[in-house]
C-alpha cells in the first residue's frame, strides 16, 4: 500500500509560505516581544485586559502553545459571553486539537462575518504589534486650553480612539481604545454615504440611554459634524455620535458603522469619564502623526507667534498689516474676504485705540489637509466704542512660508465643566 | 485459513474463542508475521549488539552492521527500522524517509513506521505529509499515545501558521521546526492513553465533530490497558512454532489468573532457573503461597514478540500487566521457553522496564 496522495492540503503548505502582504517579515521573538511590551505599557483600565488577555491568547497560538490559548479565551468568554470573536477563535483551538486548520475562523458559515472578525482580531493586535509611537506627541493637538481637560483623537485606519489629558496646555497620553467606524471608510462629504467624517469637531450634547434604543449601548454623545470647515466646503449630514453597541454584542468589526465612531460599551463608560459636554475636541483622521517633541514645539510656537501677530497687527489699527493675514480664499459666515474688507475698514476709521486680549486658546493640526490648523480662543476685545467678549473660531492655512486665515467665525459655546452620567450596563 | 486453526489450537476455550476471532488483528500476530521474516534467536543477538553501538553513539559502526545484517536478510523489518532510526541521527533524512516509506508500504499496520516518518516530514517542515502520516499510524492504533502526541504538536504548528497567514503577520518562521518524538524501538512497548479508546470504525477526517475526543465504548470486549487495534486482518499464515509459544504464554497468563496453581507451575520447565537461585521447591511453594492469597488476580499479555533460536528454544519478550486485590503492575517480561514432549515450557522469567 502507498502512502495516499497528498492533494489539496498541500495548498495550505504553499499559502503559509506566501510572502507577506503587510509589511517586512519579522521573527516570532520580535512580535512577541513588541506584543508584550506594548501591553505593559498600557494604562491599567479594566477593558483592556480583555484585549491584552485576547492578543496573548494570539500569541500564544502562534507559538504553538494552543492550550494555553484556550484558556485566555475561556476567561475572556466568562466575562463576555458576547464577544463574538472569542468564540471563534476558541472554534479554532477546539478544532485544532483534532485536525489542522487553515485559517482563524474555520467555519462553513456565510462569508463577511467571519471576515469582519478576521479584521477586527487584526486590528486589535496591530495595535501591540504596530504601536504608533505613544512616547512621543500627536501632531494633531498642539495646545489645549484650559477648559478641555481632555481630548480624543480618533484613528479610523488604525480603529482607535485615543485619549489624551491637558498638561499645561500640552497633550499627555492616557489611554486608547478600539473602536469601529464607517463602512464605506472615512471622509464623509453627505447623508448616507456611511463614512466617518474626518476634521477636528467637539461633543456637543449627551444622549441618555432611555432616549435610545439598544442599538447604542449605554449612550450616545453627538459631535459637530459638519463643522463650520464642513460647511464652506458643501459637506453635509448629520448624526455623527460616539455610542456603544446592542447589549447582544461585545464589539463590532473595524468598518461596519453608519459614519459614527463606536466603542464597546465598558470602553463608552470610561470614555464618558474625559467628556465635557460643549467642549471635548474629537479630532478624527485617517492617519493620526505622531512626531519628536522638538518638532512639535517649533509647530506649536510657530502657530501661537502667528497669532500673536495677528492680534497686534489687529491692536495696531493698521488695517492693511491686519487685512494681509487673511487669505484670498477667505470666508466668514457667508462674506468674502472683499466684504470683510470694506467691513473691517470701515469700523476700524473710528477706533482711537484696540485692546484684544486672547484666552483659553487651543490649536489643533487640522487632519486631511496638508498645512491647516484651527485655532479657537476666548476674545475680550475692548474699544474706545465697543467692548465685548466672544468665542472664536479660525482655520489658517499655510500657504508658502505665509500662514493666512482662511475661515474666522463666532462660536456658540455653553461648556459644561463636569462629565455627563452614564449607568453602567453589561 | 490456517491462522484460524492455530487459534483454535492453542488459546481458545468457550467464550475466549469468540474474543479471539474476533478481533481481526492483534499484537501477537504481529509477532507471529516478524517470525516468518526469520529472525532467529542469534539474530536476535545481532541486533542487540547494533542498537547497543547506536545508543552509545556509535552510528557509523551501528550502520556499518547493520547494512551487513541486511545484506544477507534484506527484508528484516526490525533491522530495517534500526538502520532508519541510525540514518535519521546521522541527518541522513532522505535515505531515512526511504527506509521508513517502504516499511510503511510493506508493513502499512504497523505504526512505528509511520510515527517516524512523521518526524522526519515535520523536520523538513513538510507538515501536512507529517500530519497524514501520523493519521494512519492512530487509524491502526488509535490508542497509541506517541501518535498522538505528536499529531497534537503537528495540529498546534499547523494552526500556528494559519493565524499568521490569517492575520497577515508572516512572524513564524518558515524553517523553526516542531520536534516531535521519534520512536527507536520496533517492538517497543506502546504506551496507550487511557481515556482515549476510539470506536473501532473511527476515521481521522474532518467529519470529526469539534468537542475534544470523548472516551468511547470500545466495540471489542478487552482487558483494560491492552492496546485496541481494530485494523484489517493480516492474510499471512503463521509459524507453527511461533504461535504454539505465543500459545503457551497466554495459557501461562490464563492459569495464573485463573488462581489455577497446578497449571501454573506445569507451564514451568523441570530446569527452571529460579529467579533467586532458591531451590524448586523453595519456588514453588513461595508462588503457590502468594497466588493462593490473593482474593483475585489479572494477568493480561500485550504486544508478545517472539524470537525462534531453533526449532526448540524461543524467547517471548511482552508486556504483563498483573493485578490482585493487592497490587497492580506493568512492565516488560522477557521468557525463555523451550520445547519438552511438545510442550512449550518456561526456562527462565526476567522482569525488565
Amino acid at each position: 500500500m502507498k502512502l495516499p496522495q497528498i492533494v489539496a492540503s498541500i495548498a495550505f503548505i504553499a499559502l503559509a509560505f506566501a510572502p507577506s502582504s503587510f509589511g517586512v517579515a519579522q521573527d516570532l521573538a520580535v512580535f512577541k516581544r513588541t506584543a508584550l511590551e506594548s501591553i505593559t505599557k498600557g494604562s491599567g483600565v479594566a477593558s483592556k485586559n480583555i484585549e491584552t488577555t485576547l492578543v496573548l491568547s494570539l500569541v500564544r497560538i502562534l507559538e504553538k502553545r494552543p492550550d494555553e490559548a484556550l484558556k485566555g479565551i475561556d476567561s475572556i468568554i466568562a466575562e463576555n459571553p458576547n464577544f463574538r470573536l472569542a468564540y471563534l477563535i476558541k472554534g479554532d483551538l477546539l478544532l485544532a486539537r483534532s485536525r489542522a486548520i487553515s485559517t482563524l475562523g474555520n467555519t462553513n458559515k456565510a462569508g463577511t462575518a467571519v471576515e469582519d472578525m478576521r479584521q477586527e482580531a487584526k486590528a486589535r493586535l496591530d495595535r501591540y504589534l504596530h504601536s504608533p509611537p505613544l512616547d512621543l506627541v500627536p501632531r494633531q493637538i498642539l495646545q489645549m486650553s484650559p477648559d478641555q481637560p481632555y481630548a480624543l483623537l480618533v484613528d479610523t485606519a488604525r480603529s482607535r480612539l485615543y485619549v489624551y489629558q491637558n498638561k499645561n496646555g500640552e497633550p499627555r497620553y492616557i489611554t486608547d481604545y478600539y473602536i469601529s467606524s464607517g463602512k464605506n471608510g472615512a471622509e464623509k462629504v453627505r447623508e448616507g454615504d456611511q463614512k466617518t467624517p474626518i476634521g477636528v469637531y467637539h461633543v456637543v450634547s449627551t444622549l441618555p440611554k432611555s432616549k435610545l434604543t439598544d442599538f447604542y449601548g449605554p449612550g450616545a454623545f453627538p459631535i459637530s459634524y459638519p463643522n463650520e470647515w464642513d460647511q464652506r466646503e458643501g459637506r453635509n449630514g448629520h448624526g455623527i455620535w460616539l455610542h456603544g453597541t446592542p447589549s447582544d454584542t461585545y464589539s463590532r468589526p473595524p468598518r461596519s458603522s453608519n459614519g459614527c465612531v463606536v466603542l464597546a460599551n465598558q470602553d463608552l463608560i470610561e470614555v464618558s469619564r474625559y467628556l465635557r459636554i460643549g467642549s471635548t475636541p474629537v479630532i478624527i483622521s485617517s492617519k493620526a502623526e505622531w512626531v519628536d517633541s522638538a518638532k512639535w514645539q517649533a509647530e506649536r510656537n510657530k502657530i501661537l507667534a502667528t497669532l500673536e501677530n495677528w492680534k497686534r497687527d489687529w491692536e495696531s489699527r493698521d488695517i492693511d498689516r491686519y487685512l494681509s493675514h487673511y487669505h484670498k480664499h477667505f470666508t466668514s459666515e457667508g462674506r468674502n474676504l472683499a466684504s470683510w474688507a470694506t467691513q473691517k475698514r470701515a469700523v476700524n476709521a473710528a477706533k482711537t485705540d484696540i485692546r484684544v486680549d486672547l484666552s483659553n486658546v487651543s490649536v489643533f493640526t487640522y487632519p486631511g489637509y496638508e498645512n491647516m490648523v484651527v485655532v479657537s480662543f476666548e476674545q475680550s476685545y475692548k474699544s474706545n466704542n465697543l467692548a465685548g467678549q466672544m468665542k472664536k473660531r479660525q482655520y489658517w492655512l499655510r500657504d508658502g512660508n505665509r500662514w493666512q486665515i482662511v475661515y474666522e467665525g463666532s462660536v456658540d459655546a455653553q461648556p459644561s465643566t463636569a462629565p455627563p452620567t452614564l449607568t453602567a450596563q453589561r | 485459513m490456517l491462522l484460524a486453526r492455530i487459534l483454535r489450537r492453542n488459546f481458545l476455550t468457550g467464550s475466549e474463542y469468540k474474543i479471539m476471532i474476533s478481533r481481526p488483528f492483534t499484537p501477537l500476530l504481529v509477532a507471529a508475521l516478524f517470525a516468518i521474516s526469520g529472525i532467529s534467536f542469534a539474530a536476535g543477538d545481532d541486533l542487540k549488539e547494533i542498537n547497543r553501538l547506536y545508543q552509545q553513539g556509535q552510528t557509523s559502526q551501528a550502520l556499518e552492521q547493520v547494512n551487513a545484517y541486511l545484506a544477507s536478510k534484506p527484508k528484516d523489518a526490525q533491522a530495517r527500522f534500526i538502520k532508519g532510526v541510525i540514518l535519521t541521527d546521522q541527518k541522513k533524512t532522505e535515505e531515512a524517509i526511504k527506509v521508513f516509506t517502504e516499511l510503511t508500504e510493506e508493513y502499512p499496520e504497523l505504526p512505528e513506521p509511520y510515527n517516524n516518518l512523521a518526524v522526519l516530514y515535520a523536520s523538513l517542515g513538510q507538515y501536512e505529509r507529517a500530519k497524514i502520516a501520523l493519521e494512519l499510524a492512530i487509524r491502526t492504533h488509535p490508542s497509541y499515545a506517541t501518535a498522538h502526541e505528536n499529531l497534537g504538536d503537528i495540529y498546534a504548528q499547523l494552526a500556528s501558521r494559519a493565524y499568521d497567514k490569517a492575520l497577515q503577520l508572516d512572524v513564524t518562521n518558515t524553517t523553526a521546526q516542531t520536534k516531535l518524538s521519534m520512536i527507536k524501538d520496533l517492538f517497543g512497548p506502546k504506551a496507550t492513553r487511557a481515556n482515549a479508546a476510539v470506536v473501532a470504525t473511527a476515521k481521522p477526517t474532518p467529519s470529526r465533530t469539534v468537542e475534544p475526543s470523548k472516551p468511547a465504548v470500545a466495540t471489542v470486549v478487552e482487558e483494560p490497558v491492552k492496546s485496541a487495534s481494530p485494523s484489517k486482518r493480516v492474510d499471512t499464515p503463521a509459524s507453527a512454532d511461533s504461535g504454539d509459544v505465543v500459545g503457551a504464554v497466554e495459557a501461562w497468563a490464563k492459569a495464573w489468573s485463573d488462581k489455577n496453581v497446578q497449571r501454573y507451575l506445569s507451564a514451568y520447565a523441570p530446569n527452571f532457573q529460579t529467579p533467586k537461585g532458591e531451590s524448586r521447591e523453595a519456588w514453588e511453594s513461595e508462588r503457590k503461597k502468594r497466588i493462593q492469597s490473593a482474593k483475585f488476580i489479572k494477568v493480561n499479555v500485550s504486544q508478545a514478540k517472539v524470537s525462534m533460536s531453533g526449532d526448540d528454544e524461543a524467547t517471548v519478550v511482552f508486556r504483563q500487566t498483573y493485578q490482585s486485590n493487592t497490587l497492580k503492575s506493568s512492565g516488560k517480561k522477557t521468557l525463555h521457553l523451550m520445547k519438552v514432549d511438545g510442550k512449550w515450557l518456561i526456562k527462565s522469567e526476567k522482569n525488565r522496564g
